[in-house]
């Protein structure tokens, strides 16, 4: 045992560090530091200066241009991105779509597509999730019927996260309504321009649009779109999923995220002192940081495990599980810091708020924030889907 | 001992149901929160009209109620129905004040605040203060008023409001707090929306020039009465929290029994069957608590802020449990601003960080409890 990193891995850190420090622009990570909304041009900007670094496909096959990262590197860049405030890469075509279109799309599908999403020229999105398809997502509904060279889609995707920027979207339809549920879905590659593709924004309870319907009516999709074979796209969509769990424990954010409530909780007065000297705020933090601490160990030891080869099963659900808890526990934290100024709400669909907010500056996206990432116990295969998967494999199947 | 609400409480509480029901859907809630006023002057004229307000008040103030069971009954129907109107604002904090404290001219407000004509608010917190009561940097010199008033709430639609100002000791003494009646046209308000509806302003206080006439009550002997109204003000707070949580939990329960996945309403899964359960648990201890906390209201001070403290700690930790749950359960629907949990959830959340906070309050018992 040695907890450790190696000299390699201390000089890729460095490395990462310099990179930071000199590459990311102040005005961005100024505004991750407040939560104030990153645009689709500063993500665009942050993808291009990684690119250009050969550091933005981090997971991919050097053969494709990936930087080929093992585990434990993503894990470094992850932790030092998040303390820098960073941007988060947009993970649809790079981290979702890339390594399903490498494993199973055809030579012309990976010339065409990758080298698309390195420069920027596509925005992928994902159409997966239906309203009647959530947690059961293999009851999908939205339907692909061949007809000669084209397929016709018609249906509705649901939290379609950043679909307003996206120009292609990969989805999950049906071609096979004879079959077993998970048999008769296959994998479209869809361009967002065809005509019947509409995207209605959804407003999230915190006031942003982060999330889209996107309806199909009759839209039209090249045969040549269809990625693997007809009817097999349940399988691709399970190898996606688990790349989708890649940095699930959010170790990173939450590192950063803590780190925010302790300069809130040393600014903050209680009873005439800082709050970070009241003792009954000072036990919850402690509290969540003795989580975190384990979780982090946790988390390296399943990332050692995988740059190693092993397969991350069970411990990608338990990492999902911990992972969240401690990041809504935190932002839980964070709000009450902020006492009452966790109280005002600036919504880009209330009228007239775009007046200044009242109160210190780190107090103002602490509710958003709160309220926002109720969302990451729901997606990506709710925690209760992961306790499922975890009950199942321990338990066995049980008479 | 009797657990039933009187009969003319519990038509109160039958009329204002009804009315909220059929006037105050979530169409119409998310029109006014999206609306700059971020309230209905429609709304409040007829809650005045139904009596609701005059609910909030004694007789020999003019109204017909006024008991911390009044209040409890009021806001619990306000909470179900998510309303953000400054009900509690106008008539328990200001109204309270004035009704306890009013000289002849300024008792006069009450028949016009009963009526739904005149709407107050108090400014009483500060930036520096969080939620101590006692802590009050604003200085009244000279008949002038110099400090910095935060988060006074619902202050952006209020005709008046009661500015709590120092006059004499140290910025955490108990004695030396006084309080002043002042026109808003006298005030400059930076007002901004709340995550839970509702609107709050800070108040910039530069040699704002007071009156005799606008002081209201004795000179720096404020906070006696601060503390009442902010028991009053908790017991409605906490009524109102739990007509939210029972909002929340039927819309759980319903969800539960009508979204199918692999085939089945998802209420047949134990694991959300059994949460659901606690969530019904919980709930029924949160309404003892409500019930605590409006019988004890006219209870001596001692035993009416211990009540207080056990109501707002018990509240906060049910509501976090029961908003966060709720959300959880309903799965990415409740995420969204339009359905009708996502500001219940708010305002359920939102509630602990008014009137002191889950942590105040259980260091407040600690200390109430030892003495």
């Amino acid at each position: 045992m040695d907890l450790s990193y190696t000299d390699e891995e201390r000089a890729f850190q460095a490395e990462v560090r310099t990179f930071l420090a000199e590459k990311l622009p102040k005005a961005m990570s100024e505004k991750v530091r407040l939560g104030s909304g990153l645009t689709k041009e500063d993500l665009e900007e942050w993808h291009s200066i990684l690119n250009a670094r050969g550091w933005l496909a981090q997971n991919w096959p050097s053969e494709f241009g990936g930087a080929e990262w093992d585990a434990v590197q993503r894990h470094i860049f992850e932790e030092e991105a998040s303390l820098a405030n960073a941007p988060r890469i947009v993970p649809f075509g790079l981290a979702m779509l890339a390594p399903v279109l490498q494993k199973f799309g055809s030579k012309e599908q990976c010339d065409r597509w990758l080298p698309r999403i390195l420069d920027g020229s596509d925005w992928w999105c994902q159409g997966y999730s239906e309203p009647g398809a959530g947690s059961d997502l293999a009851s999908l509904k939205t339907r692909a019927v061949r007809e000669g060279d084209h397929y016709i889609v018609n249906g509705q995707k649901t939290w379609t996260t950043l679909g307003q920027y996206a120009n292609m979207i990969f989805c999950l339809v049906r071609t096979n309504t004879e079959v077993k549920n998970q048999e008769g879905i296959s994998f479209l590659l869809i361009d967002m321009d065809t005509p019947g593709i509409e995207v209605r924004p959804i407003i999230l309870l915190d006031g942003t649009h982060e999330v889209n319907e996107v309806w199909f009516t009759d839209v039209k999709v090249p045969v040549e779109n269809l990625v693997g074979e007809e009817d097999k796209g349940w399988t691709y969509a399970k190898y996606l999923l688990t790349h989708e769990r890649a940095n699930i424990a959010g170790v990173g954010s939450s590192n950063a995220g803590l780190e925010a409530v302790k300069r809130m909780a040393k600014a903050e007065m209680s009873g005439g002192k800082p709050l970070s000297e009241n003792p009954h705020f000072a036990a919850r933090v402690a509290q969540v940081e003795i989580d975190l601490m384990a979780m982090s160990l946790s988390n390296l030891r399943i990332i050692s495990k995988a740059a190693k080869g092993g397969a991350p099963g069970l411990e990608a659900s338990m990492l999902k599980i911990s992972g969240t808890v401690i990041r809504q526990e935190i932002n839980d934290l964070a709000r009450r810091a902020a006492g009452m100024y966790a109280l005002p709400f600036a919504s880009e669909a209330v009228e007239g708020s775009n007046q200044p907010e009242l109160g210190p500056e780190h107090s103002r996206p602490v509710a958003e924030q709160y309220f926002n990432n109720r969302k990451i116990s729901i997606f990506g295969g709710s925690n209760e889907v992961q306790r499922e998967i975890i009950a199942k494999t321990t338990l066995g199947r049980m008479q | 001992m009797n657990f039933e609400l009187t009969e003319e409480r519990q038509m109160l509480q039958d009329s204002l149901r009804r009315f909220l029901r059929d006037r105050y859907d979530v169409p119409t809630r998310n029109a006014i929160l999206e609306s700059e006023s971020g309230m209905s002057s429609d709304i409040w004229n007829q809650l005045a009209e139904l009596g609701v307000l005059g609910a909030l008040f004694t007789e020999e103030d003019g109204g017909f109620g006024g008991k911390g069971f009044d209040i409890a009954v009021v806001f619990e129907e306000l909470g179900r129905a998510g309303v953000v109107e400054p009900i509690l604002e106008t008539c328990i904090l200001g109204g309270g004040l004035i009704a306890a404290l009013g000289n002849e001219t300024q008792n006069g407000l009450l028949e016009s605040i009963i009526g739904g004509e005149t709407r107050l608010a108090l400014a009483h917190s500060e930036p520096r203060a969080r939620y101590d009561l006692n802590r009050v940097e604003t200085r009244c010199e000279g008949g002038k008023l110099n400090g910095h008033k935060t988060m006074s709430l619902g202050a952006p639609n209020a005709d008046h409001i009661i500015i709590s100002a120092r006059e004499s000791g140290a910025v955490d003494d108990k004695e030396g707090i006084s309080l002043f009646l002042v026109p808003v046209s006298d005030l400059e308000l930076r007002s901004t929306p709340m995550m839970g509806g509702g609107m709050a302003a800070d108040i910039w206080l530069e040699n704002v020039v007071v009156t005799e006439e606008m002081r209201l009550g004795p000179v720096g002997s404020a906070l006696p009465y601060l503390e009442t109204v902010y028991a009053a003000a908790i017991t409605a707070n906490c009524a109102q929290t739990l007509g939210a949580m029972e909002t929340a939990t039927r819309l759980t329960t319903e969800y539960l029994q009508t979204r199918k996945q692999f085939g089945r309403p998802i209420g047949t899964f134990q694991a959300l069957a059994h949460r659901l359960a606690d969530m019904f648990v919980e709930l029924e201890q949160a309404r003892s608590a409500v019930i605590g906390v409006a019988g004890y209201l006219e209870a001596d001070p001692k035993l009416r802020d211990k009540h207080a403290s056990m109501a707002k700690n018990l509240m906060g930790r049910i509501g976090r449990l029961i908003g966060e749950e709720s959300i959880q359960m309903h799965g990415g629907i409740a995420m969204t601003q339009e359905y009708e949990l996502a500001h219940i959830a708010k305002r359920i959340i939102m509630a602990d960080h008014l009137f002191g906070d889950v942590d105040y309050h259980l260091e407040r018992f600690i200390a109430m409890s030892a003495a």
